[in-house]
């Protein structure tokens, strides 16, 4: 070193941009996060549990696969994860950090109970799930459609302002279910007596109402985001206002309606959770999901096709770790950690593949 | 195959060992301790909690208890943690049975309606919602409930804070002078009640607490005060001190933390004269000096008796309620404060309990607006309160509830329906902050 005194001292690792990783590349290297992930949860296990780890991931296998209904059920929580990642992907594209869908579906849910519990009665079936829906995705889509005001007219940060909408659809709906319940001292299943406005079993399966519409809908913003004009401008948005407005593109326009869409579609995931799935409301309904649909969306890069493979992955990791904790008596904490380290190393492969490290002594010297 | 033979084979010592325990000191139900284990019997357990709150613990020990008193192997329960009063419920229900589950029992009055869905769509599993109150109505066969007459031990509580305000009074330690505002303007003393819900299982057992107090000291006023939660520290801790500040002597509870013998404590200490009934644990270690006692369920009664039936191809009751009679309720140890002679004098009433020469809510104890009741018709429909006006989902009789002079609590459904607001207590109308 001493003998090269011009020479500008070489750091020990540099972090270089890559462009375009390859299929390949990708794929490597999120199958050895996978797998990094699951030696460190063995490590985990192991020293918690004293179990075999290649045994208890076997477990973890079950917790989707072990019987047919709990397949089907895994089905029903990926459509719920992916319709709601679906509704987050043309905000998200369009650089709107909408982190208000636990809000949206919240909303969108609540409108869906409320026209349960006072129509049910009184419409004929087509018309009352004609009624649920269209309030459902009207409640969503304001919940949508007030920050992104907001943000085009007075440019509020629109993070912390769906963020704070989350909170006042909780406590709404909170305030909502302790009115309804009544003298009751839980809600409990809405209609009861005449099961009035819950979704039928179609095609013998419960839960195929719901994945249908998802599916619909996946090939549908597939094609909105990908080959329509106004998924055009949303991504020229995204990557530019200047370049939007450049281009003759009305940035509030498209703000204000990519936003109520992606509300819209956030309160139709709350009609398929209260008719589809719970035939209840409560402020767990949407169970976090509008925070985890955020990481499909993301690591999907907002193909609706990837964001399937996504949300089954993630239904397959939270499934398969509660699955974990009730086999062996351990608590849901420890599902959680299991659960936790996976999608650690799933997200920060994702850094491995934007950037690549080159070592002091690297004979790949400079940048490719 | 050795080792797991010895492990067969020291557990069916243990069982048997257990068996012949319970049948030479018949404590529990004398006649069906022949039951034999079943290997491929499994039941699953739904529960609201987990170990780390006092309600569901309790239910796991009762459960655990009773298995160990059958001789049910670990590996034949399979138990769901913190399964919350929605369709997570139903979910769990049918997964149970997928794993070969006979007997799914629930803990939370809210599991009920997600429950029966269930049972309904298995016919040929027994489903128990504990604390639940439909099942003879809901016209499912498999559909159960059950529940402990818990109001005989609020009751026995309830005289062993009599005996003790008796003490104080007789002593001169309390009386209008030393501590004016513990009696209202008539010469009553004052009492208080941290309840959770104004629902029935609430008010049956607050007046079950009062009528025992006053069995005792027949001059005798109670302030209720609500929380809207059935476990909240410092919503329990805020009432009783509220209801001390009023001049409460005693401070009973129905809510499920430790609150309200902690915050009774620690006025006793700053020299108050106030002490704590506490409810589903001993509260002694929270309030050394400040408990006396508190009033409990003893599950393993119940989940003995149900597992037995279940294993056995028996049918269970459609509704289950059962209290001193079988030890099915009781009350913890008594505190180092308690008064002398409380022991003696509690066995006495508890045996009156048992023989049912002493009815809980006898007529000729209390009063409603001044008046003895004479009637007292309770509909025992299950109601949907969300539409306008309530929808009826499962019709119930309206049955006359005063037989024999008294109110026949837990007789017609398991889940408490007594209702009636009696002269001497008065419920806060403001919830507490």
């Amino acid at each position: 070193m001493s003998s090269e005194k011009t020479k500008v001292k070489e750091p020990f690792v540099r972090i270089v941009k890559r462009d375009g990783a390859t299929m390949k590349n990708k794929i490597l290297i999120r199958a050895a996060a996978i797998l990094l992930a699951l030696v460190v949860d063995a490590v985990f296990i192991f020293s918690v549990t004293g179990l075999n780890p290649l045994a208890v991931y076997g477990v973890m296998f079950n917790g989707t696969f072990m019987t047919p209904i709990r397949f089907s059920w895994a089905m029903r929580d990926l459509v719920t994860l992916l319709c709601i990642g679906i509704a987050l992907a043309p905000a998200f594209k369009m650089r709107f950090w909408n982190i208000g869908a636990e809000g949206q579906v919240l909303m969108g849910g609540l409108a869906t109970a409320l026209v349960m519990v006072k129509c049910g009665q009184s419409l004929p079936t087509p018309l009352l799930f004609l009624v649920m829906f269209l309030t459902s995705i009207i409640a969503g889509g304001v919940w949508g459609f007030i920050p992104a005001v907001f943000k085009a007219y007075w440019n509020t940060n629109e993070t912390l302002f769906t963020l704070m909408m989350n909170y006042v659809a909780t406590s709404i709906v909170a305030c909502m279910t302790n009115i309804m319940r009544g003298k009751a001292s839980s809600l409990g299943k809405l209609n009861m007596s005449n099961q009035a406005g819950w979704f039928p079993q179609f095609l013998g399966q419960r839960y195929n109402i719901n994945i249908l519409v998802v599916l619909i809908l996946m090939f549908v913003m597939y094609f909105y985001l990908k080959y329509s004009k106004q998924g055009y401008e949303i991504s020229v948005v995204g990557e530019s206002e200047n370049t939007a407005r450049y281009a003759g593109i009305n940035v509030r326009r498209v703000t204000i309606r990519t936003m109520i869409i992606s509300g819209a579609i956030c309160g139709l995931a709350g009609f398929l959770i209260v008719a589809g799935r719970d035939q209840t409301i409560s402020t767990a309904s949407a169970g976090g999901q509008g925070f985890t649909a955020i990481i499909v969306a993301w690591l999907a890069k907002f193909n609706t096709f990837y964001m399937a493979l996504i949300s089954f992955l993630l239904v397959f990791l939270s499934r398969g770790a509660s699955e974990i904790a009730s086999a062996y008596s351990l608590n849901d904490y420890a599902a959680s950690i299991i659960e936790g380290i996976i999608l650690f190393f799933i997200l920060g492969s994702e850094f491995f593949i934007n950037y690549r490290m080159i070592f002091r002594g690297s004979k790949h010297k400079g940048v490719q | 195959m050795k080792k797991s033979m010895k492990k067969v084979v020291s557990l069916l010592l243990a069982a048997v060992m257990i068996i012949s325990m319970v049948a030479f000191t018949s404590v529990v139900y004398a006649a069906d301790d022949s039951v034999e284990v079943d290997p491929d019997f499994k039941m699953g357990v739904i529960l609201v909690g987990d170990e780390t709150e006092g309600y569901s613990k309790a239910h796991m020990d009762g459960i655990k208890e009773a298995a160990a008193e059958i001789g049910l192997d670990d590996s034949q329960i399979i138990w769901k943690y913190k399964i919350p009063e929605d369709s997570s419920c139903y979910d769990s229900a049918v997964d149970l049975i997928g794993q070969g589950c006979s007997l799914v029992i629930s803990n939370s009055y809210g599991h009920q309606t997600y429950m029966v869905q269930a049972a309904m769509e298995y016919p040929d599993v027994t489903f128990v919602s504990m604390t639940g109150d439909f099942a003879a109505i809901s016209g499912c066969d498999n559909f159960k409930n059950a529940f402990t007459n818990i109001y005989e031990s609020r009751y026995v509580s309830g005289v062993v804070a009599g005996l003790k305000l008796k003490e104080l009074m007789e002593s001169g330690t309390l009386t209008a002078e030393t501590q004016p505002d513990s009696f209202d303007a008539d010469g009553n003393v004052k009492i208080g009640y941290v309840g959770a819900f104004s629902y029935a299982e609430v008010v049956s057992g607050y007046t079950a607490f009062y009528l025992g107090v006053k069995s005792v000291v027949p001059e005798v006023v109670m302030e209720v005060k609500y929380t809207n939660s059935w476990f909240d520290i410092d919503k329990e801790a805020a009432a009783a001190e509220a209801l001390i500040a009023n001049g409460a002597v005693i401070v009973g509870q129905h809510a499920d933390s430790t609150g309200a013998p902690a915050a009774t404590q620690k006025l006793l200490d700053s020299g108050k004269i106030c002490y704590s009934v506490g409810y589903n644990i001993d509260m002694l270690e929270t309030a050394p000096t400040a408990a006396l006692t508190s009033a409990t369920n003893n599950w393993a009664v119940y989940y003995k008796h149900a597992i037995e039936t279940v294993m056995g191809g028996g049918e269970l009751e459609a509704d289950w309620s059962e209290g001193y009679d079988v030890d099915a309720v009781g009350i913890t140890a008594l505190g180092e404060s308690c008064a002398e002679g409380t022991a003696e004098y509690v066995a006495d009433i508890e045996s009156k309990l048992k023989d049912g020469s002493l009815q809980v809510f006898d007529t000729s104890t209390f009063t409603v607006g001044g008046e003895e009741v004479t009637t007292a018709p309770c509909d025992l429909s299950f109601l949907d309160f969300t539409t306008d006006p309530a929808t009826v989902v499962y019709q119930g009789e309206t049955v006359e509830a005063i037989q024999d002079g008294h109110f026949s609590e837990s007789t017609f459904r398991s889940a408490p329906y007594f209702t009636l607001r009696i002269d001497g207590i008065t419920e806060d109308a403001e919830a507490v902050e």
